[in-house]
């Protein structure tokens, strides 16, 4: 992949056209973009990068970079890169502008499910959906004749297998680190065990039945893990995959393109994609479901406004999509499910499905209170009740804070 | 002096204090006693996302705030006397902990789990770097003259690493399998985690601190050394003093007053200890007061900033810090007025 990317890039340069080959128009407008820095944004931002004057700034902490960056006049990026969890604070601040009349000039080429609407405005161009999901060493599993699990029963039953077996360091891997990523994996869990986070008076609701099952379920988990599990985020469970050092995690289908990069991993075709297993017979699989797509900045002119539409238009082409067909499920055309889709396809096409993660202000409030939370449970400080009431403590506060309470 | 003259040299300085130092406090004081909250209002919303193949929209309510005509967030601000404070420092928990007679209770609180590490930190690494750089300012007083230069240039090389740079360089031997961890694992012949626990963690943090700081207490004590008065160490010596009995009856209290200085800064410096924190993610186990502010004032996943407990949680370290300057200073106010 890599190769023929380097290939290609020097392709491109030999034609002596420069940077504009691939492009259908010339960029002579200044523009930056600030996204997540996982695959799939690296080969949108690249195709953007070949229309000029274009620089791309892929950075795992654009999530608190974003709000304040955007509020500022003009905008310190023209172009962001949001999911459903980060537009709500550009959202809510009001700093990314409708792109109707954008769209009807230049987004000819736009699937209709590709618009996000908010309000009846069109709001954000998304490009892929992602979800976390089961990947599993088909090898591993194979070797001990154990079925691919399909519920959070069956993945302990694996891991114990697979611990006896010792085939690898750790049977289990996940997203634990302490923060958003810790909250995320109770998230999932919470809500394939049934549960809703907050009540419809905004007061917190997680210090329920689902989130004692959900606290439970993840310390099961956590035998078969990496001690240092609590500084583990997706970039360390994809290395534990791609070191050969784990055999099953519940993961951002994201990352399901580097496990077959020759170039990082060790275990090329060896890992493959399921469904996000069920925390309970007939509920939804453990997951949420995300999509991942660009916004404009308001603070911005129109001049700028139009220039950088027309370059999202150009990353999101079906030539981008071909090249990087595996990197991601994209939403745009041309794209061919492949083996690595088989997982995403299997979790959203469940009956019940995964809900999709909420855009909302008392989310955005309950994620934060459970990621600095959570940890105390798993480092046995708290048992799990006192858990929760900490977290919806923390909830309450600042949900007061913030006017919704 | 003349009042004009000694106006106009320290009046730059004064204006620049007042600026940096005296205004900064003055508002985050105010603060800490306001809240400022975005006005919200709750709307019926139509929103259409991807779905999988086919686009899904959901019409929901939502609470979102207000918008102004020029595009910012509406924000009221209401003074509500010490109810930040409360929500950091938690006073209903904490007597309830007490009541219960469960006192480890009290350190699953923030600011209180945070004080308990802070305190640990400045109080052990001070007597630390107190020992180790004199310890390293005697060696290198004693060294032969030609290998002087360079054991000062080596020592002086971690004073030099930018904290978080150096933080994160012991992290990196250290996690998962680290070098040196599976130098330790092989050495012990088990299976070791650094990073899964609090207590490792934090001893990692206090060598981290003291090979950090120590060269700074090195060049103090090695600049005292060179003053000692050289009669006085000679006569000592006539009379038979060892030379632990020269340290302890000569040297030690002639840089006594260096040993004040040192341990003011250091107390000011370890008790707002938060390189450490980031560098080594600490954040599950371990977490300092200075740290607890800095997460107060990170926008959160709704795009919230909790101003109004940052600068209380502000407050609070810089009281802790005056809390634990009071006996030296009290001490150089004793000497000073001794002099006199």
């Amino acid at each position: 992949m890599m190769m023929t990317r380097l290939v290609a890039a020097g392709a491109i340069s030999l034609l002596g056209t420069g940077a504009f080959a691939e492009c259908a128009f010339e960029n002579t407008v200044p523009l930056k973009s600030l996204s997540a820095g996982f695959e799939a944004w690296k080969s949108v931002t690249d195709a953007m990068a070949e229309c000029g004057n274009f620089t791309a700034e892929l950075d795992q902490e654009f999530r608190t970079k974003q709000p304040a960056a955007f509020e500022a006049n003009p905008s310190l990026y023209q172009i962001g890169g949001v999911s459903n969890g980060t537009f709500t604070p550009l959202l809510n601040a009001g700093t990314i502008r409708p792109l109707d009349d954008l769209v009807e000039k230049y987004g000819g080429g736009l699937a209709p499910n590709q618009l996000i609407r908010v309000d009846g405005k069109i709001m954000a161009i998304a490009m892929m959906v992602n979800t976390q999901h089961l990947m599993y060493r088909e090898d591993v599993l194979a070797d001990l004749g154990i079925e691919t699990p399909t519920t959070y029963d069956a993945v302990l039953a694996a891991a114990e297998k697979i611990k006896e077996a010792g085939v690898v360091e750790y049977p289990v891997g996940a997203t634990m680190k302490s923060g958003w990523n810790i909250a995320q994996d109770f998230n999932n869990m919470f809500l394939g065990y049934g549960g809703t986070f907050v009540n419809a008076d905004n007061t917190p609701a997680v210090n329920t039945e689902a989130g004692l099952q959900a606290l439970e379920t993840m310390k099961a988990l956590t035998v078969y893990m990496d001690p240092e599990y609590l500084v583990s985020d997706s970039t360390y469970v994809q290395q534990q995959f791609q070191q050969g050092k784990i055999a099953m995690a519940n993961l951002w289908s994201s990352r399901a393109g580097a496990m077959d990069d020759p170039a990082e991993s060790t275990v090329v075709g060896k890992v493959k994609m399921g469904m996000a297993p069920l925390a309970v017979d007939g509920g939804t699989p453990a997951t949420t479901l995300w999509w991942d797509g660009m916004v404009i900045a308001k603070n911005i002119t129109d001049e700028e406004a139009e220039a950088a539409f027309q370059l999202i238009m150009e990353g999101m082409d079906e030539d981008m999509v071909t090249a990087a067909n595996d990197q991601a499920i994209w939403l745009i055309g041309g794209y061919v499910p492949g083996d690595v889709a088989q997982g995403v396809v299997a979790t959203a096409t469940h009956d019940p499905a995964p809900l999709a993660y909420p855009s909302t202000t008392q989310m955005g409030l309950m994620h934060t209170a459970l990621g600095n939370e959570l940890p105390a449970f798993f480092t046995g400080e708290r048992d799990a009740a006192a858990t929760l009431e900490a977290v919806e403590a923390a909830y309450t506060t600042a949900a007061k804070e913030a006017g919704i309470l | 002096m003349k009042f004009r003259t000694f106006a106009s040299f320290v009046g730059p300085s004064v204006f620049l204090m007042l600026l940096f130092i005296a205004f900064p406090l003055v508002s985050v004081f105010t603060q800490s006693f306001q809240l400022t909250q975005p006005v919200m209002t709750t709307v019926e919303v139509e929103t259409c996302t991807p779905g999988f193949l086919t686009q899904t929209c959901t019409t929901e309510t939502k609470t979102v705030p207000k918008l102004t005509a020029t595009g910012g967030v509406e924000t009221t601000t209401t003074w509500v006397g010490f109810r930040s404070y409360q929500n950091v420092l938690q006073m209903d928990k904490v007597w309830s902990a007490v009541g219960a007679g469960r006192l480890g209770d009290i350190l699953q609180i923030d600011f209180w789990k945070a004080l308990r590490f802070t305190l640990t930190f400045t109080l052990i690494t001070l007597p630390l770097v107190l020992i180790v750089g004199m310890g390293i300012a005697l060696a290198v007083n004693n060294a032969a003259a030609s290998l002087k230069g360079q054991i000062i240039f080596i020592s002086l090389l971690p004073f030099i690493i930018t904290p978080v740079i150096g933080a994160l360089s012991i992290r990196w031997l250290f996690i998962g399998d680290g070098i040196l961890t599976v130098a330790l694992e092989n050495l012990l012949e088990r299976d070791i985690a650094m990073f899964a626990q609090g207590w490792t963690i934090e001893i990692l943090m206090l060598f981290y601190r003291v090979w950090h700081v120590a060269p700074f207490a090195f060049v103090i004590f090695y600049a005292g050394l060179q003053t000692v008065n050289q009669d006085t160490l000679e006569s000592a010596i006539i009379d038979g003093a060892s030379r632990w009995e020269r340290l302890r009856f000569v040297v030690i209290p002639h840089l006594m007053p260096l040993i004040i200085f040192i341990s003011l800064i250091h107390l000011m410096d370890s008790y707002r200890v938060f390189e450490e924190i980031v560098g080594f993610t600490s954040q599950a186990h371990v977490i300092s007061l200075q740290w607890l502010t800095y997460d107060f004032l990170q926008p959160d996943d709704s795009g919230n900033r909790a101003i109004g407990r940052a600068s209380a949680s502000a407050m609070l370290t810089m009281i802790g810090i005056v809390i634990l300057l009071v006996p030296l200073l009290r001490r150089t106010w004793r000497d000073h007025r001794g002099s006199n």
